[in-house]
């Protein structure tokens, strides 16, 4: 019993201890001319639907929410925005090489067609980052159509 | 060059299609028959230099397709993994100065693919989506650093919501890894890329 104690004592203050470490590191005031918005002067509608809905785990500023603070769940959120911006980067589109654009173009519509992205866990605590379909009409239409336009 | 290509391309397509609706208008009774009286239908084709470069990258892009010809994701994926591995060993260094650039960017898209496809071994659709943008990497990067094969670049109109799909093949024999099983025989030859 006493051991019982002494463990749940220490599980406790490493609970209490790890809520001192900051995870709130991806952010940033500055929006660089390779931004995707800047670079293809994209419609306010378009981009206003992708501020919502994809760049706070896909741009080097996200607005975070007030359960990041909590950990471990800000560590989770994290590593979800590290891989994010790795896979596609927002506000670093613009330096992409016109072949990796298309190519992120082609994924980018196809997977917000398929309601892979935003990510259901995502949307289901960010409502307001859910697609309606019209909305997701006119960002795969706008996606296309930007990807044919490059050569 | 690039609109040469195209034009061949284009006129290859075209040549195409009326063939097969005069094909159609005369055999409503067989679909076997009418096909060997066809005239062969010229392919264009180019050539690219001699080159084993690109070897163990052809062959782990050509085990893949198979794979996905079979429907089987996880052979897929492992290859998908060994393509990807035989990308990263390309030596860059090798290559003529001006067109590093331009290689190492189908290099990197192609590797950003090949991970896809090694990482998504049960969606399978997922995985041909990038095998799509990975054949015309590797047209593009043989055309380049050449090959050591005589390859075929297929095509499937139907793929992607009748957008089209492209692939590469060893073989000029239509064997679909965009539909697999469901539509092996969808397609047809694009071009035919021969080594000098």
């Amino acid at each position: 019993m006493k051991l019982l104690k002494r463990i749940g004592l220490a599980i406790l203050v490493v609970l209490v201890g790890i809520q001192f470490i900051s995870t709130r590191t991806n952010q940033s005031s500055e929006v660089p001319s390779t931004d995707f918005i800047l670079t293809y002067k994209v419609p306010d509608e378009v981009g206003q639907t992708l501020h919502t809905s994809c760049y706070n785990c896909h741009s080097n500023n996200t607005n975070y929410p007030w359960y990041s603070h909590v950990q471990p769940v800000g560590w989770f959120l994290k590593n979800h925005i590290k891989k994010g911006k790795a896979e596609l980067n927002f506000n670093e589109f613009g330096s992409y090489s016109v072949r990796k654009q298309k190519s992120k173009l082609k994924s980018m519509a196809s997977q917000i067609e398929q309601d892979e992205m935003p990510l259901p866990s995502y949307t289901l605590i960010h409502r307001d980052a859910r697609l309606t379909p019209e909305s997701k009409k006119l960002l795969v239409d706008y996606l296309n159509a930007l990807q044919d336009s490059l050569q | 060059m690039i609109m040469l290509f195209l034009a061949l391309v284009s006129w290859g397509a075209s040549a195409q299609h009326d063939h097969s609706s005069s094909g159609h208008s005369g055999s409503s009774h067989s679909n076997t028959a009418p096909k060997m009286k066809e005239e062969p239908r010229v392919i264009p084709s180019i050539k690219v230099k001699h080159s084993l470069l690109a070897t163990s990258i052809l062959d782990n892009y050509l085990a893949l397709k198979d794979a996905l010809v079979d429907d089987n994701s996880k052979k897929a994926a492992s290859s998908g993994k060994m393509l990807f591995d035989a990308l990263g060993k390309f030596d860059l260094s090798s290559q003529d100065a001006s067109k590093q650039k331009e290689l190492k960017e189908i290099l990197d898209d192609a590797k950003e693919n090949a991970e896809h496809i090694s990482e998504n071994g049960d969606k399978i659709d997922h995985q041909r989506e990038h095998f799509e943008v990975l054949g015309g990497d590797l047209k593009d990067l043989i055309v380049i650093t050449g090959s050591d094969r005589t390859l075929y670049q297929l095509f499937c109109p139907m793929y992607n919501n009748n957008k089209g799909g492209k692939w590469l093949s060893v073989s000029d024999k239509i064997k679909n890894p965009f539909f697999g099983k469901k539509m092996e025989k969808c397609g047809r030859v694009l071009v035919e890329i021969s080594v000098k």
